[in-house]
């Protein structure tokens, strides 16, 4: 039974990235894409990783959607390519790497498999000890903001740098006048 | 902006919802799925939706960006904050269990707090970012 919801939502995952391919008009790709995290997220739920899924359906389907739709609104929603020949060095080297990565995954272990080396080396101890140490249900919540912090606290310098990045390149000179405490240029002798 | 009825009345019903939602998975993340980041993004989303049906400016005027740009570093401040409260309180950096007499409590602390500011600085930086990108060219602040 789970076996068939697998192999149902990996063709239906299959189907909808084939046809964000082949689109021309940018809107509906834009939508098939959120399907696309959705469908995914799905399969993170079946295969029981909820918190994976939650962020995936929150970034995936939610605020990417929301950023490429606002990215239509200031561009053009339909796609006018360059050039339509057929180019046969583009293709061997996606064939290439396709077969290169699944000849990898035979060396993967099963899925779910309990002798996987991921399962070998620190998931036991959380397992066993997050109830006494942490105190915490959620059991990723309690690797990703305890045993992991130094990895999470990371992770937030690293938004909070994108958007001082961002800030930087969009903003433009108004900021940084900003910071340097003086009047933009140009603005005192106009009207 | 043209105005678009329909949307604009049942986003209204929606956002506070889906701002309700964000802390609900905020405050929830010890007991179930979810946590700072996916809070902080469903809480932007919510923020970008506003922005998309009643314009930029409209937004600007509820979350302020000189607010938000405060928010985006303030979160970051707190999970250093508690960090660093952890070795005033005698434990290594982020080593909650010292922050209370009980080491489970003082987790439970440090985990909500943390988490408190990664969801406050990925709201703040998912507003401001979208802000930045839809207020390009202009030459307002």
């Amino acid at each position: 039974m789970l076996d068939l919801v697998h192999l149902v939502l990996f063709t239906f995952l299959a189907v909808v990235a084939v046809a964000i391919i082949r689109l021309k008009d940018l809107f509906a790709a834009v939508m098939l894409m959120g399907i696309f995290s959705l469908l995914s997220a799905s399969l993170f739920t079946v295969m029981d990783a909820v918190d994976v899924a939650f962020t995936e359906a929150a970034v995936g389907a939610g605020i990417s959607t929301i950023l490429m739709l606002a990215t239509l609104a200031l561009t053009d929603s339909e796609e006018h390519p360059e050039h339509n020949k057929f180019q046969a060095m583009p293709l061997i080297a996606v064939v290439l790497t396709g077969v290169t990565l699944v000849f990898a995954t035979f060396d993967m272990p099963r899925y779910g498999d309990p002798d996987a080396p991921i399962h070998q080396y620190v998931a036991p101890y959380y397992i066993e000890h997050t109830e006494e140490e942490i105190g915490v249900p959620n059991m990723v919540t309690a690797i990703l903001a305890s045993y992991r912090g130094y990895d999470t606290w990371g992770e937030t310098t690293v938004i909070f740098t994108a958007c001082v990045g961002v800030m930087l390149l969009l903003g433009g000179h108004a900021i940084v006048d900003r910071f340097r405490r003086r009047k933009p240029p140009g603005r005192e002798g106009e009207p | 902006m043209i105005s678009h009825l329909i949307p604009r009345v049942l986003s209204k019903l929606l956002i506070p919802l889906i701002m309700l939602f964000a802390l609900y998975v905020q405050f929830h993340g010890d007991y179930g799925p979810g946590g700072g980041f996916q809070a902080g993004v469903i809480f932007g989303s919510g923020i970008i939706l506003y922005a998309l049906l009643f314009g930029l400016d409209e937004a600007k005027e509820v979350f302020r960006p000189r607010v938000l740009e405060i928010l985006v570093a303030l979160g970051v401040v707190l999970y250093g904050g508690v960090g660093v409260a952890a070795i005033f309180a005698g434990g290594n950096f982020l080593a909650y269990s010292a922050l209370a007499h009980e080491p489970t409590h003082g987790q439970h602390l440090g985990i909500l707090l943390v988490e408190l500011g990664v969801g406050t600085t990925v709201a703040a930086v998912m507003a401001t970012i979208f802000f930045q990108f839809a207020g390009r060219g202009r030459t307002d602040d």
